[in-house]
């Protein structure tokens, strides 16, 4: 998939600012191939938008060429571009219907009456907003909006939709079953998608792959389950899922694996070592909730105690806030087996294994 | 209750008639075609009447009598002075009628007599008919004014001309500056908004007679013309005490009131339907013929009509910059208002005014919706 042959769409060393000290997007590469769904997932003011507005010809990078389909995009002006795309507050003409907003874009192309007419019909049947061709878009909840707005962006058949955080004004409920409706259309029609937001489980849920972005910078570009499970360096792992911290020094490094004293003299603990250099590198270990076991007794595993701060019963689990090491913000998520009888201030054994444990950036 | 009461004030003609009742009672009753005067009881009850009526009364009469027919305020003065004589004197005539021809000979002139004939009724239509360039004849036949006298109806159609192209021309230069206004960065758009605001808020009078310094034949703009010399010392542009010198004066003042709500409209337009335009497509031309400008409708009407209504009742600025013939309607009513005192003219002249605003609102609903009215 990263290979530039095949990369379909492609950012080859995009830097961007704004007013010429600040860099907002810093060497941006990233190949997306066709068909994929792409996430760039960070939090606001990472540069996602910026790069999803260089795309779409709003913004011109500062350095750099964006490709699309082995071809310079970065001269054509937006209207020419044939990309589609679906805004924040979806950006429906208050003005036109809901068919005159879908018929636009097929207009500007001077696609005769019984095509538009026809291709307009397909495009609402897909959102399943057949009988609403009639209506204003003030008319429409929100969820429907939204349909429309995509709808509208994928009726003139783009080459790419880029969608930017299209469900942020949703509710919660709405945005997962549009999540999942999103993902089928693209399933559907096989259409290559770039979306930004900041939602990780809105991005675990629809993408094939995930750019993390932070500081203008793709900090990981991998499939969900590689950057929730392996993450590279601490931001990811922070912004990706719940993630148990503990700092601490490099001991020393055996092939994959190193050992790291943590601080403070709460012991010593063996990891994955992923990024860090050497023996006295500071460290930061992370360790998923539910990769920490209780009670169990393997001796090649990290084994320490913590006393129970909170309890909070969540039905399928129990979610048990420790304090381990000093740290004591740590979660376990205990499976709800029936057989958990331990009181707040009690004290756990814990354990987890070297492989669970990922040695850090600082 | 003003405004009903300066409309009742346009067809009231009940003053004079609790003046002179009995001297109108008699004149019904004169036949025209058989008599070329009146009777002898016509003159014995208006002699009567200005005798002992009471003076202020008699005096507010005389006004309204002198829109009917100019003279005869000064006849029934210089009269008046003859009937007080004889009152003294406890020496009252034989004939009334006699006596009175004998004082000033005009009561012998029907024309006089006739135009009494207006002022029978308590209400009266005259002052419509004047406000359109229309009087009465003597057998009470809605006439044109003397050539001379027709002033109303070019005013009409010149405050209309005026009020229309203010509008338009407020719409032109307005548009761009909302445009930037909504568009631009804050810290420039607040100072472009003083610049808005200033003028706006300064006193009319200052801006128009800076108009006046800037416009004049020896004014600013004529100078720096003829410096640059693009003009001739002698061909000097008169751009002042005229029509043009009213529509320049007129656009820059009104000009706000175009601005701010097509600003206020403006500025929630959000910024990603042009961009949701072009990227569906569109060239920026495009986006802007469909998707902008439709959207600006609701400010573009608010802030036409608003100007459009001032501009329509617009009398200070013309009345300076205006000279001779940039008069507008406005100038007529606040002159009438106030220097002449005809407030059965100024009535009508206003209640026309109104009429016109309310047939402009009617169609305005018609084509574009009241409802699509937007100021914020």
């Amino acid at each position: 998939m990263n290979d530039s042959n095949q990369s379909f769409v492609k950012f080859e060393k995009i830097d961007k600012s704004y007013d010429g000290e600040v860099l907002v997007v810093k060497n941006l590469n990233l190949d997306i191939a066709k068909g994929e769904f792409v996430t760039m997932l960070g939090p606001s003011g990472s540069g996602k938008t910026t790069t999803l507005m260089m795309l779409a010809g709003f913004e011109t990078p500062t350095n750099g060429e964006i490709f699309l389909d082995t071809k310079p995009i970065s001269k054509i002006p937006p209207y020419e571009r044939e990309i589609g795309m679906v805004f924040q507050n979806y950006a429906l003409f208050p003005h036109m219907t809901v068919s005159e907003n879908l018929s636009f874009p097929l207009e500007v192309r001077k696609i005769s009456k019984a095509d538009t007419k026809d291709k307009v019909q397909k495009a609402l049947d897909m959102v399943e907003l057949g009988m609403f061709g009639s209506r204003f878009p003030a008319q429409l909840s929100g969820g429907q909006q939204q349909r429309v707005a995509l709808a509208r962006a994928l009726v003139f058949e783009p080459r790419l939709v880029l969608m930017d955080e299209p469900l942020g004004a949703l509710d919660k409920n709405l945005r997962e079953q549009m999540q999942y409706e999103i993902k089928h259309i693209h399933d559907r029609i096989g259409i290559t998608v770039v979306y930004v937001t900041h939602d990780q489980s809105e991005a675990l849920t629809m993408s094939n792959r995930i750019a993390v972005f932070n500081d203008g910078v793709v900090q990981q570009l991998s499939t969900p389950d590689i950057l929730y499970e392996k993450p590279e360096n601490s931001f990811v792992a922070k912004f990706i899922g719940e993630n148990n911290t503990l700092n601490g020094v490099v001991k020393e490094v055996n092939g994959s694996s190193c050992t790291v004293d943590l601080d403070n003299g709460h012991g010593t603990v063996k990891a994955l070592k992923v990024n860090i250099n050497g023996a006295g590198d500071k460290t930061q270990l992370s360790i998923r909730p539910e990769r920490v076991t209780i009670d169990s007794n393997n001796p090649d595993a990290n084994n320490f105690s913590g006393k129970i701060e909170e309890l909070i019963y969540l039905g399928d689990h129990i979610r048990a806030r420790l304090d381990v090491c000093g740290n004591n913000e740590f979660i376990v998520k205990v499976p709800n087996e029936g057989s958990f009888s331990h009181k707040e201030g009690d004290v756990l054994k814990l354990s987890w294994n070297p492989d669970d444990v990922r040695a850090l950036d600082l | 209750m003003p405004i009903g009461d300066m409309l009742l004030r346009s067809v009231d003609d009940s003053q004079i008639n609790t003046v002179f009742p009995n001297t109108f009672e008699e004149y019904k009753k004169w036949d025209k075609e058989k008599d070329k005067l009146p009777p002898e009881e016509v003159y014995k009850a208006l002699f009567q009447e200005l005798a002992y009526g009471d003076k202020i009364q008699v005096g507010r009469a005389l006004t309204r009598m002198n829109y009917s027919k100019s003279g005869w305020k000064s006849l029934i003065k210089k009269t008046s002075r003859e009937i007080k004589k004889v009152v003294k004197k406890e020496e009252f005539p034989d004939s009334y009628k006699e006596f009175l021809i004998e004082t000033n000979e005009k009561w012998a002139d029907p024309t006089y007599w006739y135009a009494m004939g207006q002022m029978l009724n308590n209400q009266t239509s005259i002052y419509y008919w004047n406000a359109i360039d229309r009087t009465f004849d003597q057998e009470l036949n809605v006439v044109q004014q003397d050539e001379d006298r027709r002033v109303y109806v070019q005013t009409w159609l010149k405050t209309l001309k005026v009020s229309i192209y203010v509008t338009v021309f407020c719409l032109i230069l307005g548009f761009p500056v909302a445009h930037l206004l909504a568009n631009l960065p804050l810290r420039y758009s607040n100072l472009l908004m003083i610049f808005v605001l200033l003028p706006f808020w300064t006193s009319l009078l200052v801006r128009t007679t800076a108009w006046i310094v800037m416009l004049q034949q020896k004014g600013v703009i004529n100078g720096v013309l003829v410096w640059l010399g693009i003009l001739s010392d002698d061909g000097r542009i008169a751009m002042v005490y005229n029509e043009t010198g009213t529509l320049i004066a007129m656009t820059q003042i009104l000009l706000p009131f175009m601005i701010l709500p097509l600003y206020s409209v403006m500025r929630v337009i959000p910024k990603s339907h042009m961009r949701a335009a072009q990227n569906l497509g569109a060239k920026p031309a495009m986006a802007f013929w469909r998707v902008y400008l439709p959207q600006t409708i609701p400010g573009m009407s608010a802030g036409g009509l608003l100007v459009f209504v001032l501009a329509i009742g617009y009398f200070i600025t013309p009345e300076l910059v205006g000279g001779k013939d940039g008069k507008l309607i406005g100038s007529w009513i606040a002159y009438h208002l106030k220097t002449t005192l005809n407030w059965g003219l100024t009535a009508a002249l206003g209640a026309i005014l109104l009429g016109f605003m309310l047939i402009f609102y009617w169609l305005y609903n018609k084509i574009v919706g009241i409802d699509n009215i937007k100021l914020g």
